[in-house]
């Protein structure tokens, strides 16, 4: 058993961990104008000395005994009326201390990479104040101690999210686009607020000791109605099937944030969400295999999705869509499942932060021209960006020695031990993963040059291909350090649990068909792509890939099944507002002004007729009480 | 020795008896009645020029030394004076809550900065208006320096009013109380023509209601054989049978009551008289009449006539009902502020009658709350009007108040919290007020009362508001009027009542555990 440890020593300092970004982007945004000159630089500094207390943190963490690994700091009492009861309240364990750094170290290069991307933008400011508004909200979200403060976070980096997505505001896209992760976020968020007054209901407490300390007690349909909330929120923010429609257009804000929020960190939150509640999901059966059947579904729309689009980065979101989809299945897998969700989303945030980023380099170097067809043969112009983006697409592909092998077999394998189709159907989604980042790798940096005749690529300045080479170093490495030399199962055990399963097949066995998958789809890529010549106009295509081209039609799905039902009920609401309530409202409004112009020439002015009105009065109340009296 | 001499009175039957009085117990009111009569003195000996400072000393003096003693007096529950006045818990709060006021009424009536020609008075209420004498006086510069011992002797009445405890002593508090506004009301030195015929009217009015009081007191003693209201209550609860004097007796009561908290079909002297009236008089007359009517009010219908609640409750509901829904209604086409606050006072009074007819310990607090949240508000309105002028006087037609918000953005701030806390806006005191009665009233299963009174209240936020939204959202014209910086003495008063509008709003504990402790009216 876990013991609650005091925030003594370094972890009293877990609220300067939010506090650090948080300043930041009071200074930045608050600031205005004229903290553009040295703003960014700001920017940079919290995060990195966040990320600088975090590796301490971690450094202290690992000298106490796992039981000995979680840590409570109550800052005060915040919210307290009737029976309800949040604390601002924070919660260091192995869990969130993994996530901690994710969060400050990527962010930190993040930020880095930004300084180069962003130097020549006038409001430059105003995007390091909302990045560092992002990381102080990502913390939050990863440090509540409750249910609530979880959520204040959790809507804190919608926020950031939305600003940052339109943060090319002039583009109508970019305002669209961020309009539409915005509402389609509500419809995630509803669940969460939901299964959190549902929780309250049930247990009487949001607090995270409160809610697992008693969530067998309860019966298994609330708990799978908490469950199945949970899980919608998670599909929101992480973009899973259905509400996955808007990453792809998320894709408008800048590459950075694409990196940093949409690959690396926020859209995982929702894997977060569920494997911080894994006691309610550990008994709410039908959750979690709902959990695995999202999972495993968007799998494919992403990857299927990955494969069609000609835009580097709407290709790349397919990827991050499919990649989580493998770290929600895995954490719908329940115990044997939940310590490799979070070392995929681990290794993913890296390496996935690394190809956005390496896309971005791309992009710096293409006058901003996102489409793949106009690249090829950039290795020879861009040798550093296409190294690093190298080591990423060997990671995600699953190749060993790199991160993502060790992540995502893992996963393959836990998904064996629970149920054959979901391991095969995973196998297959692996070969399709190998099929588009070949695709996207071929079309970038190798065949012939397609580029437009005014573009002249060259390599991005050292503020970029630094960061650039530390995640590629992180996409080598990561993967062997977390498994072999951090125990990445021990360390998140005591949190998430884990126990490992009897497999129908042996590891061997699952590594062996996925690596033949993955080689299947890079073999297709190959002979599709660089034995043929890339045509600059896309080809008609198959059923398949007009049908992926269009995102699998997920917006008219959901136009018809949302938008059109919502579109047609607000204008019968405003129908009915104009006539029957403004009716109503005006047309009382009007009797009762009426009523007083009629009765104010009651009031003569003449003291006999005020007087007379007296005596009348008086006759009524004498006749009302004699009557009542009598009666 | 005072029971050695009742000893003796119960020996020697025909003996006259030396009354038994608890002289410390209605100090406040001889304090008050004594600083009255010097007051009146001052004016006969004092020189016209010293008069002033004078009398302010007396005035803030003894209205001060009286407040020490009634907070002094704090927990007593006694009946002294051979059971005509009774010092209870809502006796002291509420003499507590007029002297407060009765202070911040006097501190308005002794402004002199906003009107370049002097206070608020006529320098010589006996000079006809317009005539050269009137305009000599205000060369001269002559105070009318009597109002201070009628504002002296109209709070010595309001105090023995609140605490009589039998009919005949209650009558003559009515009418030291009354006399002196009657006056005052006639006083004001612009528009005194208006002035004088509200006061007119007010006095005919006052004295017509005053006779129906006195009606029923004598047809209440004609059936119990005496004037106590412990005696009347005893005599109601013995002979039941007997009906229809005692329906009478208390009909025409509550008529004399009923017009001085202006309950419609009594209302009808209020927008003359609070449009006529000096405005400081009327901001004052406004707070403290309506508490201690109501005070009275509650002491008859609790003490007295307790037993007969399944009588006088329907009747009750029926007026408390018709006065919030006319005040409301017909303030909204009022196109001058004061008349406008005039038929608010009257809603409010409907409101404050949703507490009382709840007929319970709880609509008793929530009266009394709501009274005192409402004088501290109103007295504050009044204020920031006397501060609204142009070049005539008071700028009291609305359409001079539009885009006072641009103009003077602070005072306009201030006014608009008063229109809230009238509107009954959360955070502010009037929320509070209203909420209580409500929740006694449905407490009390006067749910339909409690409908009617939601319904008058969202009519009465139709013209509150009209008020901000005329400050803020139109623009200056040059008929818009200017506010003129008045000196400490105003400054005072609205900060006092602007703070506890708030403080009475967001932090209403305190002044809900003072109630709860004064517990109910002593029998």
């Amino acid at each position: 058993m876990t013991e609650l440890m005091p925030a003594e020593g370094v972890f009293s300092l877990i609220w300067l961990l939010i506090a650090l970004p948080l300043a930041g982007a009071a200074v930045l945004l608050v600031g205005g104008r004229r903290t553009n000159a040295w703003g960014p630089l700001l920017g940079v500094l919290t995060v990195s000395a966040s990320a600088v207390l975090g590796i301490v943190m971690l450094l202290q963490m690992m000298q106490n005994s796992p039981e000995q690994r979680t840590f409570d700091q109550t800052l005060f009492s915040w919210v307290f009326v009737g029976g309800f009861q949040a604390d601002m309240a924070f919660q260091l364990d192995q869990l969130s201390m993994v996530f901690v750094l994710l969060i400050t170290i990527v962010g930190a290069l993040i930020h880095v990479y930004s300084l180069g991307y962003m130097s020549h933008d006038r409001d430059k400011r105003k995007f390091f104040g909302y990045l560092n508004l992002f990381v102080a909200a990502m913390l939050i979200l990863v440090l509540a101690n409750n249910y609530l403060l979880l959520y204040v976070g959790w809507e804190g980096v919608g926020l950031a999210s939305y600003l940052l997505i339109g943060f090319w505001q002039h583009k109508p896209s970019a305002a669209a686009a961020a309009k539409k992760a915005f509402v389609i976020n509500r419809i995630g968020d509803v669940g969460m607020s939901l299964a959190i007054m549902l929780m309250f209901v049930t247990f009487g407490t949001v607090s995270f000791q409160g809610v697992f300390g008693v969530a067998d007690q309860a019966s298994e349909g609330t708990l799978n109605a908490i469950g199945l909330l949970l899980l919608l929120a998670a599909c929101g923010k992480s973009a899973q099937f259905p509400l996955q429609a808007w990453l792809l257009d998320a894709m408008e804000g800048p590459t950075p944030v694409s990196a940093l929020i949409h690959a690396a960190t926020m859209v995982t939150a929702g894997v977060y969400l569920i494997a911080r509640s894994n006691a309610i999901f550990d008994v709410a059966t039908v959750a979690a295999t709902t959990v695995v059947v999202v999972g495993v579904v968007t799998v494919f729309i992403g990857a299927i999705i990955g494969s069609a689009k000609d835009d580097i980065k709407k290709s790349l979101a397919g990827s991050t869509m499919s990649q989580i989809g493998y770290m929600i299945a895995a954490a719908g897998l329940g115990p044997i499942g939940y310590v490799f969700a979070i070392f995929h989303l681990l290794t993913h945030g890296v390496f996935k932060a690394g190809l956005f980023l390496g896309a971005g380099s791309v992009m710096h170097g293409m006058n901003d021209n996102v489409d793949m067809r106009r690249y090829g043969a950039l290795r020879k112009v861009m040798i550093v960006t296409y190294v690093t983006f190298a080591a990423g697409w060997l990671s995600i592909m699953g190749i060993p020695p790199f991160s993502g092998f060790f992540s995502k077999d893992e996963i393959i394998h836990a998904a064996f031990e629970q149920s054959v189709l979901t391991g095969v159907l995973l196998i297959i989604g692996a070969g399709v993963t190998g099929f588009y980042m070949t695709r996207m790798f071929i079309m970038t940096f190798l065949g012939k040059a397609r580029w437009e005749d005014d573009v002249h690529p060259h390599e991005s300045p050292k503020v970029m291909t630094v960061p650039l080479v530390l995640l590629a170093i992180g996409s080598l490495f990561l993967g062997m350090a977390l498994l072999y030399w951090g125990n990445i199962e021990t360390w998140l055990e005591p949190v998430v649990g884990y126990e490992a399963g009897e497999s129908p097949i042996s590891t061997t066995a699952s590594i062996a068909l996925s690596l033949l998958a993955v080689g299947l789809g890079v073999l297709v890529a190959y002979l599709m792509y660089q034995r043929r010549a890339v045509p600059i106009e896309a080809p008609h295509g198959s059923w398949l890939t007009r049908a992926a081209r269009n995102e699998l039609y997920g917006n008219e799905v959901n136009d018809v099944l949302v938008v059109q039902p919502t579109y047609y009920t607000s204008r019968w609401l405003v129908w009915f507002d104009n006539k029957g309530v403004d009716g109503f409202v005006n047309g009382s409004a009007a009797f009762v002004g009426g009523l007083s112009g009629r009765m104010r020439r009651y009031q003569t002015g003449f003291a006999r007729s005020y007087a007379l009105s007296m005596v009348g009065g008086a006759v009524l109340v004498v006749l009302a009480l004699v009557l009542v009296r009598a009666s | 020795m005072s029971p050695l001499l009742a000893s003796v009175g119960a020996e020697t039957e025909t003996a006259f008896t030396m009354p038994s009085i608890n002289y410390y117990a209605i100090a406040p009111i001889l304090i008050l009645f004594g600083a009255a009569v010097v007051s009146v003195l001052v004016e006969a000996f004092v020189p016209q020029r010293g008069r002033r400072p004078v009398q302010l000393v007396i005035v803030v003096g003894s209205i001060v030394a009286a407040l020490a003693v009634t907070i002094d007096l704090r927990g007593t529950r006694l009946v002294t004076g051979e059971g005509a006045i009774a010092v209870d818990g809502p006796t002291l709060l509420m003499w507590g809550a007029l002297l407060v006021i009765g202070l911040l009424g006097a501190l308005l009536m002794a402004e002199r900065s906003i009107d370049p020609l002097g206070d608020a008075f006529a320098p010589r209420a006996s000079a006809l208006p317009g005539s050269e004498d009137e305009q000599e006086f205000t060369r001269r510069g002559f105070l009318q320096t009597e109002v201070w011992p009628f504002l002296l002797f109209a709070l010595t009445g309001m105090l023995v009013f609140v605490a009589s405890n039998d009919l005949l002593v209650m009558f003559v508090a009515l009418e030291v109380m009354s006399l002196p506004l009657y006056l005052l009301a006639g006083m004001a030195r612009r528009r005194r023509l208006l002035s004088q015929e509200a006061a007119l009217k007010y006095f005919l009015l006052g004295a017509f209601s005053s006779a129906f009081f006195l009606y029923g007191a004598a047809m209440l003693y004609g059936f119990s054989g005496s004037v106590s209201l412990v005696a009347i209550s005893d005599t109601l609860s013995a002979k039941t049978g007997e009906g229809s004097l005692v329906a009478i007796g208390i009909a025409l009561l509550m008529v004399g009551l009923l017009f001085k908290v202006a309950a419609v079909p009594f209302h009808q002297w209020t927008p003359d008289v609070y449009q006529g009236a000096p405005t400081p008089v009327t901001g004052f007359m406004a707070a403290t009449v309506k508490i201690a009517a109501f005070g009275a009010l509650l002491r008859v219908l609790y003490v007295s006539l307790g037993g007969l609640r399944w009588d006088w409750e329907p009747m009750l509901w029926i007026i408390a009902a018709l006065t919030m829904l006319v005040g409301s209604v017909v303030a909204i086409t009022q196109t001058d502020i004061k008349r406008m606050l005039a038929y608010s006072s009257i809603a409010q009074a409907g409101f404050i009658l949703v507490g009382v007819v709840a007929a319970s310990p709880q609509g008793l607090a929530s009266a009394l709350f709501y009274l005192v949240a409402y004088a501290f508000t109103t007295i504050g309105t009044f204020a920031v009007i006397t501060m609204v002028r142009d070049a005539s006087g008071e700028a009291t037609h609305l359409s001079k108040w539009a885009g006072l918000g641009k103009k003077s953005p602070v005072v306009a701030a201030v006014f608009s919290l008063f229109m809230l806390s009238l509107a009954g806006i959360p955070l502010t005191s009037g929320f509070v007020g209203k909420f209580g009665v409500f929740a006694a009233a449905i407490d009390s299963g006067n749910t339909w009362l409690v409908i009617v009174g939601v319904v008058a209240s969202v009519i009465a936020a139709f013209f509150y508001v009209r008020v901000i939204v005329l400050m803020y959202f139109s623009d200056p014209t040059p008929d818009t009027a200017s506010v003129v910086i008045p000196s400490a003495f105003t400054t005072i008063a609205l900060t006092a009542s602007a703070v506890m509008t708030i403080a009475l709003g967001v932090f209403p504990q305190w002044l809900l555990d003072i109630i709860t402790q004064a517990g109910v009216f002593i029998r």
